[in-house]
């Protein structure tokens, strides 16, 4: 059975942690918060970093923690592979020997990711001989990546990788973990604050706050949800992963599929059947009770309204759903009653603009 | 010039420093990394008792242990039972007061790096398969370097140069216990000026040597904290 079972309940006083997360085994869940929300502290206890009183973890099938039987495995003995989010390679060891280090330990195997394929997708072959000060934040994040995967882990935790790391190294590493994305085929749970970071890589998006998981689901049906602050946020906005169907020479266009219709998108240099990642902001949907037949827009989409929540200063923030993507859309209160919107109404959704992540 | 004698206790100084320091360090590297990372409530009483020996006046310490060892102290009683006799007047009793007196000058350099280890690299060993004691010897060691370069210098030349200790547990003994402290004493007692500046410049030398090391090679301050 490929699922995550994290129960935990640690109480130090002024932070108090309960959660009770049942997640898919593969893919990358992103627990996303702010500071302070118990993210990190999550990741901890389910690497047996810290150990939280009350707990249950198993992973796919083998169980790490199970406080009623005085289970706790320590975290030496757990299949897992972790990335610090200041990197924590070993200063009195080259890259080399830090990447060689955790594999020394474990009884070799014929794992699916191997530590040569992994330098390779990583770009660290030149810097095997150098010490860890002699590297950018960057290629120590990504030697740490490397380090973390050599080790053919049963289940990959990141800790804010990138946060440390100024905009310009971000996105020297964003591609490759969505190449990693695409090529492992181990769970990986992803603790970031970014929203950016969420639309990038998540899967399944588990929103965090004061310890406790507030959502938890897949990516764009957690976005939507009307009951947490992500759909009120300014820049709130709806992933969906789609296809790359076929391309518009003429105009400049490639049209994406996703389960349930498809978009049209300024032309992508991708072939046939790519993977893609399309970001619809919740300012760029409109929405129209009939088909509009004299517009601009393109992406004109039949949708079902399942969702109306007042928003912040004067607005309304709809839940769409569209095929089989949630579709968030911010317009003004006075529309929304003007067009007497309710649950369950057919509507139109415009897409005024879309962007795409990879 | 050094005479023979002279040469006996220098000789003789070298075999207790050595000792002393290889004890100390087998002794002072567990004791030191349990007051780096505990948190019991024993902590601050065990680390005032190894820190005794800083303050306390040699001649007092030397005077407790030669109590405790001689045939009526509990531990002289213990050598005793085990067919070993009483320890004062010794070779072993100058190890087991050297090691005592000059303690806190190994344990605290080695506490002070272990602390400045931190966390971090034993969380990273651990989710890399490294149990605690591999992650003592892979990660932990290599990193308090120079902190056990310190700790084995400063514990050696403290043993060196110590002297009232010595005096009352060791007394005065040819080859047993006469160290080149004690002979300088000797020798200025029977007024040869000439035999006391030679092993007094040795011992000036030995001392300024030492103290050079620390300060240029490895950079360290050895009455305050060393840091890595």
């Amino acid at each position: 059975m490929t699922t995550i079972q994290a129960r935990f309940q640690l109480d130090y006083g002024d932070f108090k942690l309960d959660v009770d997360l049942k997640l898919p085994g593969t893919g990358i869940t992103v627990l996303f918060g702010h500071s302070g929300s118990g993210k990190t502290t999550l990741l901890r206890c389910i690497a047996g970093l810290q150990h939280a009183p009350q707990g249950k973890l198993a992973i796919n099938g083998s169980i790490w923690q199970d406080s009623e039987r005085g289970l706790f495995l320590p975290t030496h003995k757990r299949s897992l592979g972790y990335v610090f989010q200041d990197a924590n390679l070993f200063p009195h060891l080259t890259v080399r020997d830090n990447l060689h280090y955790g594999l020394k330990r474990i009884k070799q195997n014929s794992g699916t990711v191997k530590l040569e394929h992994t330098i390779e997708l990583l770009g660290i072959g030149q810097l095997m001989e150098r010490m860890p000060e002699r590297l950018s934040g960057g290629e120590r994040q990504r030697v740490a990546i490397a380090r973390a995967l050599a080790l053919n882990p049963e289940i990959l935790l990141m800790d804010e990788p990138l946060a440390s790391l100024d905009f310009k190294r971000k996105q020297e590493i964003l591609p490759f973990l969505s190449r990693l994305h695409q090529q492992l085929d181990i769970p990986v749970l992803y603790v970031t604050h970014s929203q950016q970071e969420v639309a990038q890589l998540a899967d399944t998006l588990v929103i965090m706050e004061d310890g406790r998981a507030l959502a938890s689901g897949p990516l764009s049906e957690t976005q939507s949800r009307l009951d947490v602050p992500l759909a009120q946020d300014r820049e709130a906005a709806t992933v969906w992963q789609a296809t790359v169907a076929e391309h518009e020479a003429d105009y400049h266009l490639t049209r994406v599929a996703f389960a349930g219709g498809s978009l049209s998108l300024p032309a992508v240099d991708a072939e046939i059947g790519t993977p893609l990642r399309v970001q619809i902001y919740a300012r760029d949907v409109s929405i129209a009770l009939e088909a509009p037949t004299a517009t601009s827009i393109l992406n004109v989409l039949p949708a079902t309204i399942t969702g109306i929540a007042d928003g912040r200063d004067g607005q309304s923030v709809v839940r769409l759903q569209v095929g089989d993507q949630a579709l968030l859309a911010h317009i003004t209160r006075k529309s929304a009653l003007l067009l007497d919107l309710q649950i369950g109404m057919a509507v139109y959704a415009q897409i005024k603009g879309t962007s795409l992540l990879n | 010039m050094l005479s023979p004698a002279d040469l006996d206790t220098l000789i003789l100084t070298f075999k207790v420093a050595s000792t002393a320091t290889l004890l100390m360090l087998l002794f002072g590297t567990p004791l030191a990394w349990w007051l780096a990372r505990t948190h019991s409530a024993w902590k601050g009483v065990i680390n005032a008792v190894v820190a005794l020996p800083l303050v306390l006046p040699p001649t007092v310490l030397g005077f407790y242990l030669l109590v405790l060892m001689g045939p009526a102290g509990t531990i002289g009683k213990f050598t005793t039972w085990l067919g070993l006799g009483t320890l004062p007047f010794t070779f072993p009793g100058l190890i087991v007061a050297s090691v005592l007196y000059s303690l806190p000058f190994v344990v605290q350099p080695l506490q002070a790096s272990f602390n400045a280890i931190g966390e971090q690299p034993l969380e990273a060993a651990a989710t890399l398969r490294a149990g605690p004691l591999d992650t003592f010897f892979s990660v932990v060691v290599p990193l308090a370097k120079p902190g056990f370069l310190t700790a084995a210098i400063l514990g050696f030349a403290h043993t060196v140069g110590e002297f009232g200790v010595v005096l009352m547990v060791g007394g005065n003994i040819p080859d047993k216990t006469r160290v080149v402290s004690v002979q300088i004493y000797n020798h200025v007692e029977a007024l040869e000026y000439a035999e006391a500046h030679w092993l007094a410049g040795v011992l000036l030398l030995f001392s300024f040597s030492v103290l050079l090391v620390l300060y240029t090679v490895l950079k360290t301050h050895p009455v305050a904290h060393p840091l890595k």
